[in-house]
């Protein structure tokens, strides 16, 4: 019943995207890329189609949560997908996931730094269905004009000083990762009583939060919006470029260490284009390019090689040592109840 | 060609864009993940965050609708009495700004009022005390209005400009004053005009899920957002579908209040 009715959905949908469904592609085909917003160099996506001649489709998404139902139904089959370590333990837990022939994708054994695969075996124990792309921590990113005391912790987003001026990242695990960390607790907690706490902390700091946004923390930051905002440590480079008071930190209690990664679907109708994609991905200077643009952390040996500026190159921001963080942690997946849960009590916080 | 071959078209549409989808809501609304039938995705609209989510759009909706009301109604008075070249002019600027997509005008809005943002900078420029209701319920209504007003004014414009003239003149030679001829003629003329506009204004109004997010800084949760995360975050299409269909029961009321007052469907008649 269930896949009767998404089958007419889908032949309905066809018929108004005919162009979509019907496109030929390039000489070679084509490979459908699902990928973060404003991740990745769009030159970058040209010169492969120069290259390989296939086109590819690309397409955003905002978070790992709106990413999942999408490759989960179906509906919109990928052939590259982006997202991070505990949806892709997710994806792997429910199959949705295809082996990666590392045979095919040579710069992907050979670039991408050892330590980061043996990071990623929290999430693909095996190494066998992700390819490393970015990866970075969650910290504070504060205007030093606005804020007076140092920062070093989570709690200075519980300072009622900074009312009004606090901008909150809008995604269920991040939001709380760091009222979790904040009390000492793990961000991969399920312990009812933590997570409950938790809970009342944001509710309690709501009042102080000027408003729950993703991508426009940045923006807001530079545009002098907000005193403090949390964010990912990719956009603290590009940001600190755009506005110089601004200083990001890494809390004391600890953070989310995250690796994002390419990842193809089991129904991936372009496999063999899709692998072209990911070791074209993994090529140093292409690696360098995308670093360039997006300034994320790049897990690319090679690329960081190229680097010839020794200030980023060395830069703590970009290439912190994590050795000297304590409390430093990878999301996992918590299960579906574990998923309930958090979602619930987010919802409670967003309805106070 | 028959008359049944060229509707084809058309029931082809509602059956793949209306009956279709909606057969999908009623199908999730009304079952859980086993596929087992279940009204507990309706009931959960008791729970206290969607009651409170629900009850905050309806007053949203409701105060923006009355705003848009006393905004409209003059409006379209001034508008119906003017000549025909000028009139058409008046309506080209109030329905251009509709032209431009929905988002980017919300998102100028959303620059606008900002606390740096182009409005604050002209007041603090004047020393004057700047707008702070970025963020707060004040900007999604002012969000809604600044949306929606168009499709009060021209239901209401439509009906008062259908009045015969002569109406009005047979009160005026009957000895009835301005007010008189208002109050007992022009207005209860244009109640289909009025009902047609508040249901236009309050049931988008209602649903909307973008302007809560974008001007409310998504602080605020209306009955759409939730629906919305449901779909887009949690992936819980089943309690998703659920409150849409007692969304869809809160509209069918007001429809049926609609039909109700507006016998002879001359609102409607845009």
């Amino acid at each position: 019943m269930k896949k009767k009715l998404i089958t007419l959905l889908i032949l309905a949908a066809c018929l108004i995207s005919l162009t979509a469904c019907g496109s030929q592609g390039g000489e070679n085909g084509e490979v459908i890329v699902y990928n973060w917003g404003e991740y990745i160099d769009p030159e970058v996506l040209t010169s492969f189609e120069e290259e390989t001649g296939i086109k590819v489709v690309y397409d955003e998404f905002e978070t790992n949560e709106i990413m999942y139902p999408k490759v989960e139904a179906g509906a919109s089959a990928y052939d590259v997908v982006c997202p991070s370590d505990y949806m892709i333990k997710k994806m792997i837990d429910n199959d949705l996931l295809a082996k990666i022939d590392f045979e095919k994708t040579p710069n992907a054994k050979e670039y991408i730094g050892q330590q980061y695969y043996e990071q990623s075996r929290e999430f693909d124990p095996s190494n066998e269905y992700a390819v490393p792309y970015c990866w970075g921590t969650v910290g504070i990113l504060y205007n030093r004009t606005m804020v007076d005391e140092t920062v070093d912790s989570w709690d200075i987003l519980w300072n009622e000083k900074y009312a009004d001026n606090i901008l909150m990242q809008d995604s269920v695990r991040d939001a709380f990762m760091v009222a979790l960390k904040r009390n000492g607790a793990s961000m991969n907690t399920v312990d009812e009583a933590q997570l409950q706490e938790a809970r009342n902390d944001l509710i309690a700091q709501k009042p102080l939060v000027q408003a729950y946004v993703i991508d426009q923390v940045r923006d807001k930051m530079i545009g002098n919006e907000a005193a403090i905002g949390v964010i990912y440590s990719g956009e603290a480079i590009y940001t600190q470029r755009e506005n110089p008071d601004l200083e990001y930190v890494i809390p004391k209690e600890g953070t989310n260490v995250w690796i994002d990664s390419w990842v193809i679907p089991k129904n991936a109708p372009n496999m063999e284009n899709a692998l072209k994609f990911i070791d074209y991905m993994c090529r140093p200077e292409i690696a360098l390019k995308n670093f360039e643009y997006i300034t994320y952390s790049t897990p690319n040996d090679g690329a960081r090689d190229l680097i010839e500026d020794d200030d980023i190159k060395n830069s703590p921001v970009a290439f912190p040592d994590l050795s000297q963080y304590n409390g430093l942690e990878t999301y996992s997946y918590l299960g579906e109840e574990g998923d309930a849960l958090y979602n619930e009590l987010w919802k409670e916080v967003k309805s106070e | 060609m028959n008359k049944k071959t060229l509707a084809f078209p058309y029931v082809f549409w509602s059956v793949a864009f209306i009956v279709i989808p909606l057969g999908m809501i009623f199908y999730y609304g009304l079952t859980d993940k086993t596929g087992a039938f279940t009204l507990e995705n309706i009931a959960t609209i008791a729970t206290a965050e969607h009651s409170k989510a629900l009850l905050l759009a309806a007053w949203l909706s409701l105060v923006s609708t009355a705003v848009c009301f006393l905004l409209a109604y003059p409006l379209a008075m001034i508008l119906a009495n003017m000549n025909v070249n000028q009139h058409s002019f008046i309506v080209l600027i109030f329905i251009l700004p509709m032209w431009m997509n929905f988002l980017l005008r919300t998102l100028a809005w959303q620059t606008l009022l900002e606390k740096t943002g182009v409005l604050n900078s002209i007041l603090a420029f004047f020393h004057l005390p700047i707008l702070e209701i970025i963020n707060t319920p004040a900007a999604i209504i002012l969000g809604m209005v600044y949306n929606f007003l168009p499709f009060m004014v021209l239901p209401v414009y439509n009906a008062l400009t259908k009045i015969d003239k002569n109406v009005i003149n047979a009160a005026r030679d009957l000895g009835a004053n301005s007010m008189q001829t208002f109050f007992r003629i022009i207005f209860p003329l244009s109640i289909p005009g009025i009902i047609s506009g508040i249901t236009m204004v309050f049931i988008p109004a209602l649903t909307t899920f973008v302007i809560s997010t974008l001007l409310g800084g998504s602080k605020i949760l209306l009955i759409g957002n939730v629906i919305e995360q449901e779909f887009t975050q949690t992936g819980n299409w089943h309690l998703g579908s659920g409150l849409s269909i007692v969304l869809m029961v809160f509209i069918l009321i007001n429809m049926a209040a609609e039909a109700f007052f507006d016998k002879n469907g001359e609102g409607t008649a845009l």
